[in-house]
């Protein structure tokens, strides 16, 4: 019964155990449409997740990828106060983001800079751009045109456009882990880089397409966060890298590299979601958010461990049968 | 067990034809205009001591590095392998000596990695790479599902995914790197059968090992390189054993084996009922002052998890050992030290030397509580005691504050016993010792372990080179999944009397 | 061959002192000559002794920090809690504070805090095995958690007058505690990384932690040791800094993992371990505090400040091996 040991299964589990406990307490907390609000307002960590993932299996960490949202939402809102049709917003920041992550790539790729150092500096640079490109000032609602904000929140057969994009990016990255050679070798870079020249891949032009990946993410992301939000400044998303890393720890991306699975990825952040949207909702102070996070990436780690744990070698036969 | 006819058709000409290829690195000059040439439906043996430079052609041959100079030749055309990808399109494809394969993808994705074969709209088309997968797992005999991950399969199926991997490019040139080193024996006869096919087919093979046996079983050519220079090449018909070796290492030599009469005391060691839940299991023996106990046994046999629990890297789930007056068990590799065992490892490069260290430091780090006073380091006694030992191995290096890594593997072996001598143990035990290891270094190492145990010192030697158990040894225990299969002595110590008790009864593989 | 008239090898080629002219410790140094020369030419105010004194607690917590932060990558770790064990450590003694504890309790407690922070990161790294960069992430959000669910969007400003003394006060004219608890550490971890066993088994784990454990080397215990080290370093910086700001918000220290890290790896030491040195990492701290005190000075936003560190560390690890691949051609 490998499914039910599976990592995703278990946190499957998880994910139903925390509902029916909310339940217990709310029920309200479960009903569809809420459900339905609590998957919306996760679609930012699930996008970013994703993208975090495609660099932590090929053996990387991007820590910049939330400053990356935020400058990149910023750019977007002042497009949109210069008057630039929306389409070609989605397509600048897109653009924008993938080249603010293809920086970070090429410093890996070419110079051979740790990542962590890399993505430490980049953290920076990106978000004080922000402050370089408007002084410190925000962008609020008024200033933002009417199609801008409401894009994101046009409800099409229930659910918003937002929630729709987020679905769509799992589906299409999920094609691109399991079905094209790229995926494989995101796994094969960050599983065994010493073999995976041997088969010809680029350990390095792979990572960089990771990081050209997660910028991309972050950029369209940064786009939904202001508009759905309705406001821009430097600050926003501070911190939400280490949300994102949290979620990908949890969902059983291994740190060094070379495992892990789109679900499992999404159930890690649909975890730290929910937590948060039922804090307030339980009646728990919103400052518990922190520390019950702190504790279920620990509990994840720990559990990571345990089931990745290599047995000494089986030698002896009896051993066989009664492992 | 019949030698090849060996009948050379001089009338073909090579597939493959490497020609005054240098490569150098920083320091170092890998290859110093080499050639080589491989005849189709022929088995060609490279043969050299390491460092002579063969790791470095297979590189080059696969595309892995470039190099400096020299052509490569395909059916007398020159090409140019840029990446590995072209060499798999030229149809050059290698069964490496370390791993390549990937954990966590599939079998039919291990097989077609870099090269999987796809859809129109550039997705892999998963049913036709496990279709290919399966037809190639066949036609080698292996009984896989290419559908299950990597990391659920045992050593021995590894093996056969990389050779697998190997065949899934129709290669006119198949290279097979030192392919029966991990191997049991029914894995070797089944990789012979292989090689048959192969050479069957008409392709090309590549075949380099240092087991003299082996190479006289199923080569039709010799080609011998030494430092990186190429030294000869012919029909296998027409050498002999000892020609190779003189060429391989530029003089005869004769005495690896220096039998030296042995001065046995009283019990240093005695280990009593050890178990691990599943690694090994009654392990009981003694071992005497100047004896030097041999350990054989088939690779996975379980010897060195025996040695790595007596030096404290894993615990027994129950047992205990004696050295000298104490009993006790051994829970640390600190108390080990303390005990007086110390363990050379097999594995010298990820368990023995610390590279990015000095050699000097290398050899006080066990010692350092008695070069330091107090916690502190004391460097002019650091430098006497590295000094002494690295003298008495005659380490060959530009300096003692050089970093390890820059040592060739024999020196590297010489720091890491060297660094065990200095904590004067009772008990050294040697795991593989002479392991990758050049023909005159290694010689030097058997003489070094004939003088310890000439100075009192109680010696394991774990080994799989029968020559060497048999040479070194006064007494052998051969070790078969797990469990102490029997224990030989004087002339019971025979080739055929090992191989049977480490392969089970009869000689079929338990 | 085996015989004590066996080949001698010198003890070394080159001499110590010739190395050290080449190092990264070398280079820093130049770096921070050069931009004290810089900020003298650029501002009047800038060698006035009071205002110098004062730039000094733009690095000196952080150092402090950075000192043990070094070891612990030098030993193939990482701790990205150390501003999360800051917020810990001062809201436990803001707690005591405002229980009305004197100063000698308070830095018993904040030393403790520290060290307990330290114990628990070492032994799910040390005794557990698990990988010390997502732990960290996660005692980080559950140290500062429990600082946000004690404080919320309050503070404690309740310290008593003599608190002040480690954070505002001065030692000898314009000499603070501060720099002298910076300098003290300095010596002392100098000391340890460089001249005990200790720091020379810290190399030989960070190069290959397998082999250490091969050679005998307690591996686990030194890198709990060291993790209790980074606690307590945390602990002490988590007593100047509260005491230089009086009082103690759930955010105090956000951010200063990262500029640690910074500080470590300006200061030459291999993010990846086993090589650095305390030298390289003190004046990394004395040039990241000279160029954000200059900066201050031409009241250039923090903001921007952090773009220019930023920049900063890129450069400076990316210059060198650019420079090694265009000479290569």
């Amino acid at each position: 019964m490998t499914l039910l040991k599976s990592r995703e299964a278990i946190l499957a589990l998880a994910i139903l155990l925390l509902l029916a406990l909310i339940a217990t307490r709310f029920p309200g907390f479960v009903a569809p449409a809420n459900l339905a609000r609590v998957l919306t307002d996760t679609s930012p960590l699930i996008l970013l997740a994703l993208g975090q993932m495609a660099v932590i299996l090929t053996k990387c960490i991007d820590l910049s990828i939330a400053a990356n949202l935020a400058l990149c939402g910023m750019i977007a809102a002042l497009m949109n106060g210069a008057g630039v049709p929306l389409p070609l917003i989605l397509l600048a920041v897109i653009a924008l983001g993938a080249v603010l992550g293809a920086v970070n790539g090429l410093l890996v790729w070419k110079l051979g800079i740790p990542s962590i150092v890399v993505t430490l500096g980049t953290m920076t640079i990106y978000r004080g751009t922000i402050f370089l490109l408007t002084g410190g000032a925000w962008i609020n609602a008024h200033q933002m045109s009417a199609g801008f904000k409401a894009f994101p929140r046009m409800m099409i057969a229930g659910l918003p456009v937002m929630t729709w994009i987020a679905l769509a990016i799992v589906a299409a990255v999920a094609i691109l882990m399991t079905r094209t050679a790229l995926g494989r070798a995101f796994y094969a870079v960050g599983g065994n880089p010493h073999a995976a020249v041997y088969a010809g891949i680029s350990v390095g032009r792979t990572q960089f397409l990771a990081f050209v990946l997660a910028g991309a993410l972050a950029g369209l992301t940064g786009y939904l966060w202001v508009a759905r939000y309705a406001v821009a400044y430097v600050d926003i998303a501070g911190g939400f890298e280490l949300d994102v890393v949290a979620a990908c720890v949890i969902g059983g991306i291994a740190i060094a590299g070379g495992s892990g699975s789109v679900a499992g990825c999404v159930m890690g952040a649909l975890f730290l979601g929910i937590i948060k949207n039922a804090l307030p909702v339980v009646g728990i102070s919103p400052f518990w958010q922190m520390a019950i996070s702190g504790a279920a990436i620990l509990i994840a780690i720990a559990f990571n461990a345990t089931s990745q744990r290599e047995r000494g070698r089986i030698i002896l036969k009896q051993a066989v049968h009664r492992t | 067990m019949q030698p090849r006819s060996g009948v050379v058709d001089g009338a073909a000409p090579p597939v493959l034809s490497l020609r005054g290829i240098v490569k150098s690195f920083p320091g170092v000059r890998a290859l110093g205009g080499v050639q080589l040439d491989l005849y189709p439906g022929q088995v060609t043996a490279l043969v050299g001591e390491n460092g002579a430079g063969k790791s470095t052609i297979v590189k080059i041959l696969t595309g892995i590095y470039q190099p400096d100079e020299g052509q490569i030749l395909i059916d007398g055309t020159e090409v140019h392998f840029p990446t590995a990808e072209a060499a798999g399109r030229a149809g050059v494809t290698a069964i490496h000596q370390e791993t390549v394969l990937f954990d966590e993808l599939t079998v039919a994705e291990n097989i077609f990695i870099g090269h999987a074969p796809c859809t129109r709209w550039g997705l892999i088309d998963r049913r036709e790479m496990r279709a290919r997968a399966a037809g190639i797992l066949d036609s080698i005999g292996a009984d896989l599902d290419p559908g299950v991950r990597l990391r659920d399969l045992s050593i021995a199926s590894r093996h056969l995914v990389a050779i697998a991997r190997a065949l899934s490019i129709d290669a006119r040139v198949v290279i097979m790197d030192e392919p029966t080193a991990a191997l049991s024996h029914k894995e070797i006869a089944e990789l012979y059968e292989l090689v048959e096919k192969l050479r069957a087919q008409g392709r090309a093979i590549l075949f380099i090992s240092h087991k003299f046996d082996e190479i006289f079983r199923i080569a039709d050519r010799w080609t011998v390189f030494r430092d990186g220079q190429f030294v000869g090449q012919g029909a296998i018909t027409d050498v002999t054993e000892a020609e190779l070796v003189r060429m391989m290492v530029g003089r005869a030599v004769d005495q690896i084996y220096p039998k030296r009469p042995a001065r046995i005391g009283p019990p240093a060691l005695v280990v009593a009922g050890y178990c691990h839940p599943t690694e090994f299991e009654d392990i009981n023996f003694t071992l005497h002052q100047g004896e030097i106990l041999g350990f054989y046994g088939l690779v996975g046999a379980g010897r060195s998890e025996v040695m790595q629990a007596l030096f404290g890297i894993t615990r027994p789930s129950r047992g205990a050992c004696r050295i000298g007056d104490d009993v006790r068990v051994i829970r640390s590799t600190a108390q080990a030290v303390g005990a007086g065992i110390v363990y050379v490892p097999e594995d010298r490069g990820r368990q023995g030397a610390v590279k990015g260290l000095p050699i000097y430091q290398n050899v006080t780090l066990p010692s350092l509580a008695r070069t330091s006073r107090a916690g502190f380091l004391r460097l002019a006694e650091e430098f006497s005691l590295a000094r002494d030992y690295t003298q008495r191995l005659d380490l060959r290096a530009a300096s003692l504050d050089q970093d390890v890594a820059l040592l060739s593997g024999g020196n590297q072996q010489k720091v890491v016993i060297a660094k065990w001598l200095a904590t004067r143990p009772r008990v050294i035990i040697l795991d593989e010792p002479t392991k990758g290891i050049d023909i005159g270094s290694k010689a030097a190492v058997h003489a070094f372990m004939s003088e310890l145990a000439g100075q009192g010192l109680a010696v394991i030697m774990v080994s799989s080179e029968i020559p060497e158990v048999l040479g070194m040894s006064d007494r052998v225990i051969v070790m078969r999944e797990g469990r102490i299969a029997a224990e030989f002595r004087d002339d019971a110590m025979t080739p055929e009397n090992l191989v049977r008790a480490a392969v089970g009864i009869n000689g079929a593989a338990a | 061959m085996t015989s004590a008239t066996g080949r001698r090898i010198p003890d070394r080629l080159t001499t110590p002192a010739a190395r050290a002219l080449k190092s990264w410790e070398a280079l820093l140094l130049v770096v921070a000559v050069a931009i004290f020369v810089l900020n003298s030419l650029a501002s009047p105010y800038f060698l006035d002794p009071w205002n110098l004194s004062d730039a000094s607690f733009n690095f000196t917590e952080k150092a402090m920090i950075a000192f043990a932060m070094a070891m612990l990558i030098i030993a193939g770790e990482i701790d990205l809690s150390v501003g999360a064990i800051i917020a810990l450590a001062s809201t436990v003694m803001g707690a005591a504070a405002a229980a009305g504890a004197g100063t000698p309790v308070l830095v018993a407690l904040g030393l403790a805090t520290g060290l307990a922070c330290g114990a628990f990161n070492g032994m799910l790294v040390a005794r557990f095995g698990l990988p010390s960069i997502v732990v960290t992430i996660g005692t980080m959000s559950l140290f500062r958690g429990i600082s946000y669910i004690v404080l919320g969007d309050g503070a404690y400003t309740a310290y008593p007058a003599s608190f002040a003394w480690f954070g505002q006060g001065y030692v000898w004219w314009v000499i603070t505690v501060e720099l002298v608890i910076f300098a003290l550490a300095a010596l002392a971890f100098g000391i340890l990384l460089h001249r005990t066993n200790f720091g020379r088994m810290v190399y030989a784990i960070g190069n290959n932690a397998t082999a250490a454990r091969f050679s005998g080397i307690r591996v686990e215990k030194i890198r709990f040791i060291l993790f209790l080290l980074t606690g307590l370093m945390s602990g002490i910086a988590a007593i100047c800094l509260t005491s230089r700001l009086g009082s103690t918000r759930p955010s105090i220290a956000s951010g200063f993992e990262l500029e640690v890290v910074t500080i470590v790896v300006l200061g030459g030491v291999s993010i990846l371990g086993g090589s650095g040195s305390i030298l390289g990492v003190a004046l990394a701290a004395l040039v990241m505090g000279l160029v954000t005190f200059g900066l201050g000075l031409l009241n250039v936003p923090g903001i921007v400040m952090s773009i220019i560190v930023g920049l900063l560390l890129i450069a400076v690890i990316a210059l060198p091996r650019l420079w090694t691949m265009l000479s290569r051609r």
